[in-house]
């Protein structure tokens, strides 16, 4: 503890930090004035820019804050550092929008082709991976920083580690999507599906993600809780096995330092199956194993209900961990890419429709004894539906895999289809339902400003994505039956436009399905924002009857 | 350079001989580690962990 008569002064980290991010606004100048091409030097300025404000950040926190760093813990009970979370909640909530609105953008794109504008900032090309990062990395990622942080340190009963570094991800993870987002807009991409960001960038990424991994690590180490708990088991698995995969796909050698444009080490089909190594456990542990922790701990939490089978959990974990990083293949069936390869890519494929039902039913049965919750608390149905959701996108991947289907199915819109199953459903379900939980528990209110309209918000984005699913399936099967149709002379049927017009009715629909989606989160964004602003306070001391509601 | 070579074919034979055995047994063990009768009763504290909080 602190004593009265103590000198205040800079911490190393402070300090240090400072002086490192001195030093690199100063080069990033340099950078910006050498730049070969115009995003760079835009980047390096934004580095530049970035660097300054970091400084200013730091020392100005120096001067507000008292001589004494905040204490682990008050009164016996851990000193809970909420700060960062709420930044990250705020974060997910903005980009998860914004990534809606793009994703109806391009929809809206195929649909009337004239909506490019013949702008090329504003192109389907550009702004498809601005989409998908915004929603996989951007949303997706904040949600999953928020809610690690939150759960390693409640369920640890220890203070976040560090004071500067929860700080540094939050708002380098974001500076991150800054410069990854701005790049696709002008132009700069690696072009390797979710891996878009050029070299750079990824540096940048890898020493905020290297920091993220040693808070959660250090967080952890230092528990008060004999047990980890399997969520704080999934976001590991999660934060280790995305430094790798980010690793092994992103090594590119830079034409020069002082522009955007990259080669990767390899080529041709080792490049190939190095990215859908990556593509595909991007989804196994950014998308799942991630989320898989937001299900263990925030239904529980939700419902008041322990896990259903806690050594179910254990198994799910391992098994997930042994068989999802094989399944990459299966994105290239028929390929370059060895026979054998494919078949064992799609053997664990299938294999792991097993832990993944296993998963889905522990998170399911949980709420035993607490079914009649769903009937009052749309945010509990909204975290179920999702688990529901997961199921289905968990049977339906394997399925896919599976070669035959794959030869109708690849490349058409089914697996779009497929892919906002679990993207919508899962992930943006359980997302959504995390943050409608997390809000009220980081601001300390009571609880939400109005279930009425989380009711609305589950049931309009439901009808969106029932739309955009059934929209894609039609539309893919029936592409996939198109290609594959030959006269009896042995020619092909039809050519490529006439498939392409006859998407055009499906495009409407799923354009419509994901305008319904990106309402409903208008108005999840809505109502978190009046929990934060007029929602009543949570009162501290436990008090012994709870008011009925 | 043919002693490395003899020396890397052994050990890469080595390591893909064993991994799939290695890998069935680990797995094995946390199968047996989690239906363990002994650790049950942590096992079902442990489900109980996201309500006990302050």
């Amino acid at each position: 503890m602190s004593q009265p008569s103590i000198s205040k002064s800079m911490t190393i980290g402070e300090s240090g930090l400072a002086v490192v991010f001195a030093v690199t606004a100063f080069l990033c100048v340099i950078a910006s004035a050498k730049a070969l091409d115009a995003p760079f030097a835009f980047h390096a300025a934004l580095g530049a820019a970035a660097s300054v404000a970091a400084v200013f950040f730091i020392v100005n926190r120096y001067f507000e804050r008292p001589a004494a760093l905040p204490p682990q813990e008050i009164n016996g009970r851990p000193n809970y550092n909420m700060g960062p979370i709420k930044f990250s909640a705020f974060m997910a909530m903005f980009w998860g929008i914004a990534g809606f609105l793009v994703g109806l953008i391009i929809a809206s794109q195929l649909a009337w082709p004239a909506l490019n504008f013949d702008l090329p900032w504003i192109q389907f090309g550009r702004l498809r991976p601005l989409h998908t990062s915004a929603v996989i990395f951007a949303f997706g990622g904040n949600v999953l920083i928020a809610t690690s942080f939150y759960v390693v340190q409640k369920s640890c009963r220890a203070r976040l580690a560090g004071e500067l570094a929860p700080w540094f991800v939050v708002l380098g993870y974001n500076f991150f999507i800054l410069i990854a987002g701005t790049g696709y807009l002008l132009g700069v991409t690696q072009g390797k599906e979710y891996a878009e960001p050029e070299w750079y960038s990824d540096l940048w990424l890898t020493i905020v993600w290297v920091v993220y991994l040693l808070v959660f690590l250090v967080t952890v180490i230092k528990r008060k809780e004999p047990h980890i708990f399997v969520a704080n088991w999934f976001y590991l698995a999660f934060i280790v096995t995305i430094a790798v995969l980010h690793l092994g796909n992103n090594p590119a050698l830079p034409v020069s330092v002082f522009g955007s444009k990259s080669y990767i080490a390899w080529g041709g089909i080792q490049d190939a199956m190095f990215q859908w190594w990556y593509g595909h456990n991007a989804v196994g542990f950014f998308l799942t194993a991630g989320f898989l922790a937001i299900m263990y701990y925030f239904i529980p939490k939700r419902a008041e209900r322990p896990i259903y089978s806690y050594r179910l959990s254990i198994i799910h974990f391992w098994a997930l961990i042994f068989l999802y990083i094989w399944a990459g293949p299966h994105h290239l069936h028929y390929t370059a890419l060895p026979d054998w390869t494919q078949t064992l890519g799609m053997t664990f494929s299938v294999m792991l429709w097993m832990p993944s039902w296993g998963g889905m039913i522990n998170g399911l049965m949980t709420l035993s004894g607490a079914w009649d919750k769903l009937r009052t608390d749309p945010v509990l149905r909204m975290l179920v539906v999702s688990v529901a959701f997961y199921g289905m996108s968990t049977f339906e991947g394997p399925m896919m895999s599976i070669k035959v289907v794959n030869s109708l199915s690849h490349y058409t819109d089914w697996t779009i289809g497929h892919v906002h199953s679990g993207a919508l459903g899962w992930v943006g379900f359980v997302s959504f339902g995390a943050l409608y939980c997390l809000v009220p528990w980081a601001w300390n209110r009571k609880g939400l400003y109005s279930l009425k309209l989380v009711n609305w918000h589950f049931w309009i984005a439901t009808l969106g994505i029932v739309l955009y699913i059934s929209a894609m399936w039609v539309s893919g099967i029936l592409q996939g039956l198109m290609w594959r149709a030959y006269t009896s002379l042995g020619f092909l049927e039809y050519s490529f436009i006439e498939t392409v017009e006859a998407m055009h009715p499906f495009y409407i629909i799923r354009a419509a399905g994901g305008g319904l989606f990106l309402i409903g989160s208008l108005i999840m964004a809505y109502n978190l924002w009046m929990t934060v602003r007029v929602g009543e306070q949570e009162v501290q001391m436990p008090v012994a009857l709870q008011p009925a509601e | 350079m043919k002693a490395i070579l003899t020396v890397h074919n052994l050990a890469s034979d080595l390591v893909t001989t064993i991994w799939t055995p290695a890998f069935v047994a680990i797995f094995l063990a946390i199968i047996a580690y989690a239906f363990w009768p002994r650790n049950k009763a942590a096992f079902d504290k442990a489900a109980h962990l996201p309500l006990r909080e302050e």
